[in-house]
């Protein structure tokens, strides 16, 4: 199985020391085990660094704002200006051109068309694209698990039925599902009897981005929990005289968490990205809540005059969900690696 | 084999059934507002409210918009709310474009994968393996639309390489059809180019310790043959079903971004402005539209996988 960066074959254990009773070895988990092989996979543990010091400087976005940038990521200074080098330039010339990037505290990654402070706009942004992006593949994991558990435990009419949902909604394309939902929901919000979501609701793009990618991880999950139901230990269970829920609970699942773990991980990528597409064709975020992709749909106005608004905020795209496949696939690799979990387009 | 082809389209009927269901409920249900509210403007009395929900057979019961939608779909006499223009006549028109970005694009990124995964997976735990690995999920986690706009300013304006975008027809002048169409192809492949390449290279890698590769290598055939006829040409197949079922969800909605961004005429990016104005016909026709390319592509693959490996049409006849 493809295991990108460690190809080098290393034992997982060392050789049993010969002349020393058995008792004295020490047993090793398959958890500790996975970690000895995701701490020598020293590219997935870089990368996966990157992505916690980008959680952290987006959670840091107001200690930015208060102390470095000194403005909020919505105010506006068309008509200001900046001291760069002794001279006072324009935040937003006459003609329309706001200032680029620079090594100063205020303005380090340039202003956009209102004036407003890219670096600042970015940490907030990311807060939402994250926030997004992690909340959404939570909703996907916990629909996906139960959907996948009752699939594969009763078998029978609960899978005929959902197996067919699912079924359907993997024949729409996950793109436009999430336009048709979203236009939709925009129109008029979203009443869920408890509540009602605004149709400018960040929770309208979560709820969707959440839904739409969970027939890609149920059908896995459900495989698993087929094949693992007819084991041993299932029956063994059964006979011991315990119930349908607390057999899903306490025997299937823990067998299922390592395919969780990954998919959950590859899915907050994915969701990210989806986000930032449905975001730049105005079916995701709206205004006045900023994101990565609203940020380039912004800042794509304008890409000839000032190309960093729309080059910084896809970047930053780039590397966390680059950060997070490759840690995915770091975990992967470590927690099963004979698994061949795909999460697909 | 005529059986499972049956069962086959009668089971695509059946989805495409759901699927018209749900893009009923999805723009007739959810939207939390009345459209005849938002056609008749600002200004709109109650009387005249009243007078487009009659026009639009908003007042009669959900069973018979969704007969009436259909009617409409299959007679080809959709309109759309904000332009009243044929939404059928629009998404013909578009079509001619978005095949000619798919279709490119679609054999771009199969050459690529091919061999971008085939010396990868020869070059194993190499640099050139490492170095193609890195790419693919860079590839992989770069959003298309941004990709395209950095190709677009990067290409056409900074060093004008290509002409700016928009599309020419095929017919018109073949020439500036394909220079037009380069970087939307380009930017179109990139993503599966980097997933294919990636499936490609842990498949080979699969099918080098089978049997009967060693024994290609044991009767002495030379090793450039035995990785092209015997190796990947056996990891070929899960890249075949693979595109089936890509190729229609790229035709059928997945280009939407590239179009948009390269203003390209096409399908996609009528349903584009369409979201724009929030005109829900448009985007009903197109996610049928879509859907129904899907789920055409998924029956066209599992009907050709049954004619290709007797095996399956086996398993089904004895699951039945």
């Amino acid at each position: 199985m493809a295991a990108p960066f460690s190809e080098v074959e290393v034992a997982d254990e060392p050789p049993l020391p010969t002349g020393v009773p058995l008792a004295t070895i020490q047993g090793r988990s398959p958890w500790y085990l996975a970690g000895l092989r995701l701490r020598r996979n020293k590219v997935a543990l870089a990368f996966g660094g990157l992505f916690i010091v980008i959680v952290l400087l987006c959670l840091a976005a107001p200690l930015w704002a208060d102390h470095v940038a000194h403005t909020t990521p919505d105010a506006n200074h068309i008509t200001d200006t900046i001291d760069v080098g002794g001279t006072q330039v324009d935040i937003v010339s006459p003609d329309g051109t706001p200032i680029g990037p620079g090594l100063r505290g205020q303005y380090l990654l340039g202003a956009d068309q209102n004036g407003r402070d890219v670096m600042v706009r970015l940490l907030y942004g990311g807060r939402t694209s994250l926030f997004i992006g992690v909340v959404s593949a939570a909703i996907t994991t916990i629909v996906a698990v139960v959907v996948g558990l009752l699939c594969g435990y009763y078998r029978g009419w609960i899978d005929a039925i959902l197996s067919r949902v699912m079924d359907v909604v993997w024949a729409f394309p996950v793109l436009l599902l999430g336009i048709a939902l979203g236009t939709a929901l925009a129109v008029g919000g979203l009443s869920l009897g408890f509540t009602t979501l605004a149709g400018d609701s960040v929770w309208i793009p979560i709820l969707i981005i959440g839904l739409v990618y969970v027939p890609y991880m149920a059908r896995p999950i459900r495989g698993e929990v087929l094949a693992l139901r007819e084991k041993e230990f299932v029956e063994a269970a059964v006979a011991q005289g315990k119930g349908s829920v607390r057999i899903m609970i306490t025997e299937l699942l823990p067998n299922v968490v390592s395919t969780i773990i990954v998919f959950f991980t590859l899915n907050i990528a994915n969701d990210m990205l989806l986000e930032s597409a449905l975001s730049f064709l105005g079916a995701g975020v709206r205004p006045p809540s900023a994101s990565w992709g609203t940020m380039i749909a912004d800042g794509y106005q304008t890409i000839y005059t000032a190309p960093h608004l729309t080059i910084i905020p896809g970047l930053m795209i780039v590397l966390t969900v680059l950060s997070l496949n490759v840690f995915g696939d770091g975990l992967r690799d470590a927690l099963d690696p004979r698994a061949k979990i795909r999460l697909e387009h | 084999m005529l059986r499972f082809v049956a069962r086959r389209l009668t089971g695509m009927i059946a989805v495409l059934f759901a699927i018209s269901v749900i893009v009923f409920l999805i723009f007739n249900v959810i939207p939390n507002s009345n459209p005849a509210i938002r056609i008749a403007g600002k200004n709109a009395n109650p009387e005249l409210i009243a007078r487009v929900s009659a026009d639009l057979g908003l007042d009669q019961p959900l069973w018979v918009q969704y007969l009436t939608l259909m009617k409409k779909i299959f007679t080809g006499t959709l309109t759309s709310y904000a332009s009243a223009q044929n939404v059928t006549d629009q998404i013909w028109r578009g079509l001619p474009a978005t095949l000619s970005l798919t279709i490119g694009a679609a054999v771009l990124w199969m050459v690529l994968a091919v061999v971008f995964g085939y010396l990868s997976a020869i070059h194993s735990g190499r640099f050139t393996d490492r170095a193609l690995t890195i790419l693919s999920l860079v590839g992989i986690s770069m959003p298309v639309f941004w990709l395209a706009a950095i190709l677009l300013y990067f290409f056409t304006f900074k060093v004008q390489l290509f002409p700016t975008s928009s599309y020419v027809p095929l017919t018109t002048d073949p020439l500036r059809w394909a220079s037009h169409l380069i970087l939307p192809w380009l930017t179109l492949a990139v993503l599966y180019v980097g997933f294919y390449s990636r499936v490609l290279r842990s498949n080979m890698l699969d099918v080098m310790n089978e049997d009967y590769v060693r024994t290609a290598r044991a009767k002495g055939l030379p090793e450039r043959q035995v990785r092209i006829r015997h190796v990947l040409r056996n990891s070929m197949i899960p890249i075949v079903t693979l595109f089936g079922l890509d190729f229609g969800a790229v035709v059928g909605g997945g280009a939407i971004l590239t179009e948009t961004v390269f203003n390209i005429n096409g399908v996609g990016l009528y349903a584009g402005r369409a979201i724009g104005s929030l005109d829900l016909p448009p985007l009903v026709g197109v996610t049928i539209f879509g859907a129904f390319f899907i789920v055409f592509f998924n029956t066209v693959v599992d009907i050709l996988y049954a004619f290709l490996d007797p095996r399956i049409r086996l398993g089904e006849a004895a699951a039945a």
